[in-house]
């Protein structure tokens, strides 16, 4: 285990120094992501059992991990007290139109597929 | 000091109690998602985050305080958005075959996104720094916040406007879809992380792993498109 969380901290790390070496406009994590897939194909083998063991602890609660920054809502009340109308409007219509274009859209042109997996988890 | 205080103070310093509140504030909200039947609208970041701003509100305690301890929890997001690589290899077979439809539908739905933000704060008379800092919103945190730094708008602000929009779209998203007929897991994985980005993602995840994989992808590719094309669509708007 302590062997996936370093490799998870080594990509996330080389991510960081590139996107700041070469001024990318995407956060070192996601850079990080492309460094770990990338790693992953070169090895042609499925991805070992720890990471992968690893991983779906992590991302199993991700949801988590973004309560802490969730929470900084409350030094944002003054101002959504002020701006509600264009803020909860944006958010809950913006959002949520953008959800059912993407889905049409990306039904539309996705390749249909014979057998899609079911339910499995 | 009364022992009563001595024991707030030391409370209030140590990062101990907000942990700990956070992790407790998570099992609770996952009690209530599983009591209300998984249903999207019991989304379990939304009821946390309730939970513990009402608690902060109530209690009087400063934000920064309570994210001193917190923060251990925040670290973990880096390295669980480098575990995304996972579940994307696991179903790359399928992913490499929708590569190109993939592509073109997160590009057009991160586009559809942004521009209904800017559209619906400029109809409402929004003051031009919120407009700046809706823009971006569907987008993962860290991109949005630069995003918006970079248009004119408020990068704090911004991350409230990105959460708040990924506990919508992970709350409401499913049933979105449902309506309008979109059943194929990948398009459903598609639109909740272009959209919703890494919030919506956790949802996608715990129900599919199809969906899930998408959704990983569609996060980080629309961050990328969006880091890139949004300050330019940006300039030719405001000219």
């Amino acid at each position: 285990m302590i062997g996936a969380i370093t490799a998870l901290l080594v990509c996330q790390l080389a991510g960081e120094i590139l996107t700041r070496a070469l001024h990318l406009p995407v956060p070192g994590p996601v850079i990080g992501m492309v460094i770990l897939f990338m790693a992953l194909l070169a090895r042609r083998k499925p991805a070992p059992e720890t990471l992968g063991g690893t991983a779906d602890a992590l991302l199993g609660n991700l949801g988590l991990l973004f309560v802490p920054a969730g929470v900084g809502v409350v030094l944002f009340l003054p101002v959504l007290a002020r701006d509600w109308a264009p803020l909860s409007l944006a958010i809950l219509a913006g959002t949520l139109a953008a959800i059912a274009a993407t889905g049409r859209i990306a039904q539309a042109l996705l390749p249909k597929e014979a057998l899609l997996p079911k339910d499995d988890p | 000091m009364t022992p009563l205080a001595e024991i707030w103070v030391y409370l209030a310093q140590e990062p101990l109690a907000a942990l700990t509140a956070t992790l407790l504030a998570w099992l609770a909200a996952l009690r209530v998602h599983a009591w209300c039947g998984r249903h999207p609208l019991a989304n379990p970041v939304l009821i946390a985050v309730v939970l513990l701003a009402g608690g902060l509100l109530a209690a009087g305690i400063d934000y920064r305080a309570y994210f001193s301890g917190a923060q251990f929890v925040h670290f973990l997001l880096g390295p669980a958005t480098v575990a995304l690589a996972v579940p994307l290899y696991r179903q790359f077979a399928l992913v490499r075959r929708s590569a190109l439809a993939a592509t073109a539908s997160i590009i057009l739905g991160g586009a559809f996104a942004a521009l209904a933000g800017i559209g619906i704060a400029l109809a409402l008379d929004a003051a031009p720094e919120v407009v700046a800092s809706l823009a971006p919103r569907s987008v993962t945190t860290p991109v949005a916040m630069g995003i918006a730094e970079r248009i004119g708008g408020l990068p704090s602000l911004t991350a409230v406007v990105v959460i708040l929009s990924g506990i919508v779209g992970a709350a409401l998203g499913p049933v979105v879809l449902d309506w309008a007929g979109v059943r194929d897991w990948r398009a459903r994985g598609i639109a909740i992380g272009t959209a919703s980005h890494g919030i919506g993602t956790a949802r996608a995840l715990s129900v599919n792993a199809t969906a899930g994989a998408f959704s990983g992808l569609a996060m980080g590719l629309n961050a990328l498109a969006t880091a890139l094309l949004l300050p330019l669509l940006w300039g030719l708007l405001a000219q």
